[in-house]
């Protein structure tokens, strides 16, 4: 099939086999013609969404990471949660959640709770600013922009702080009837960052951003 | 709304793909290229066209998360004392009290988030692996779905984990009560971490080559 190929000619053929997409999951070639902010273009196969282009994206996600990162550094030095119970009473941070399996054989868990609650979450939001921050306000890319937003996407899967929330949730009922727990504002920030990671999300469209590398290196 | 196809796209199942064109897709940006360098151009990522080592990955991963996955549910998840008085509570074990205090809304979370996904994770990876290569089992579609549930949804395991490092790190209240992890933490994490590596060594494009086979 590759006579139906444009540029089958062994050399570089960069600028044509550009213009084509392979879908990341089925492997379906497609030729793309423009898409149209707001549009959704599908792999005509698995229906996988390749191309979903929004408008002003990119600086609404560099604006959107800038914001997780700093509810973030405020969810790790606030109070996050108070317990009291018979006059005693016990003030945890986020700090301390990470540091639960501290002692002895399970010091590795917490490096890393740590890592997926805090670091990666942080390394994601900071990677992603590096990487779309300098072609949001119309530069060149940074050096190294790819790596950062490859990894950036690498690590996808392992930044769980929305996981987090749902556990605290789950831990807030189980101490429900031994204690009465007060939610402090690293609580507040966290949920808030959940939100803005599930927005930052939806305007992401991972085959654009790359596209847009591309072409804003090329020149 | 829909993306224009190779006009000449295919005689028999009417989808070219980059594999039979002899080019290679990158599975992380996209972007077509020529075989030859082992580095996305666009990217960087690694670039195989179909990597033969992957479904050995996937198995390898699922049996280590499957071997984590027995002692996790045999040890103790938490050590709660109250009053000089310590209990033990596995991960079922957990679920069941929570079902006696009445909070069944909860218990049914971490039922299922600990019990159920992790163990039709084991199923569904087992199944998505030994059904590659098979075009008849479900169609493609199905399974692809199966996939992309299995992937989105793996994560969610971690719950338990959560649980427990925030009630061992908020009560520490001396003699009145005290919550401290039980070693089953760190093999369910272990677990929840293998088979999400497992879920991602699988390649989806395998799911779709079997209905090219015969034609190659």
């Amino acid at each position: 099939m590759a006579e139906a190929l444009p540029a089958a000619d062994g050399t570089d053929g960069g600028g044509e086999l550009a213009g084509l997409v392979a879908c990341p999951t089925c492997d379906v070639l497609h030729r793309l013609s423009e898409v149209p902010p707001g549009a959704t273009a599908r792999c005509r196969r698995c229906g996988t969404v390749l191309l979903a282009p929004r408008d002003s994206a990119l600086t609404r996600i560099v604006m959107l990471a800038g914001t997780a990162l700093v509810l973030m550094v405020a969810a790790v030095f606030f109070p996050f949660l108070e317990l009291q119970v018979a006059g005693l009473s016990r003030r945890s941070s986020l700090f301390d959640a990470v540091m639960a399996f501290s002692s002895g054989l399970m010091l590795p868990l917490s490096f890393a709770v740590a890592a997926l609650i805090i670091l990666l979450p942080l390394f994601r939001f900071a990677a992603l600013i590096y990487a779309l921050g300098p072609m949001a306000i119309g530069w060149r890319p940074a050096p190294r922009a790819e790596t950062a937003f490859r990894l950036a996407e690498l690590t996808k899967p392992w930044a769980m702080a929305e996981i987090f929330i749902v556990g605290v949730a789950v831990a807030l009922v189980k101490v429900a009837g031994l204690a009465k727990v007060t939610l402090g504002p690293a609580f507040w920030a966290l949920v808030a960052l959940v939100i803005v990671t599930v927005l930052k999300d939806n305007f992401m469209c991972r085959l654009s951003v790359w596209k847009t590398l591309e072409e804003r290196r090329a020149t | 709304m829909s993306a224009v196809g190779m006009e000449n796209a295919g005689r028999t199942q009417g989808y070219l793909t980059a594999h039979r064109a002899g080019l290679i897709g990158c599975s992380s940006c996209g972007r077509v290229q020529r075989p030859g360098p082992a580095r996305c151009v666009r990217c960087g990522g690694p670039l195989a066209g179909r990597d033969p080592g992957s479904l050995q990955r996937v198995w390898a991963w699922l049996l280590a998360g499957m071997v984590v996955y027995i002692p996790a549910n045999v040890y103790p998840m938490l050590l709660t004392s109250t009053l000089g008085r310590t209990t033990e509570n596995t991960i079922v074990g957990g679920v069941i009290e929570l079902f006696d205090h009445g909070s069944w809304g909860v218990a049914l979370i971490v039922f299922v988030a600990s019990v159920v996904i992790p163990i039709g994770k084991f199923i569904a990876i087992a199944y998505l692996a030994l059904s590659v290569r098979s075009a008849v089992v479900i169609r493609g579609h199905g399974r692809q779905r199966l996939y992309e549930v299995v992937e989105f949804i793996g994560r969610w395991s971690m719950i338990d984990v959560f649980v427990v490092a925030i009630l061992a790190a908020l009560v520490q209240l001396q003699f009145v009560a005290t919550i401290n992890p039980g070693i089953a933490a760190v093999s369910f994490a272990l677990s929840v971490a293998f088979t999400m590596l497992s879920a991602q060594s699988f390649d989806p494009k395998s799911i779709w080559d079997a209905y090219e086979a015969d034609d190659t």
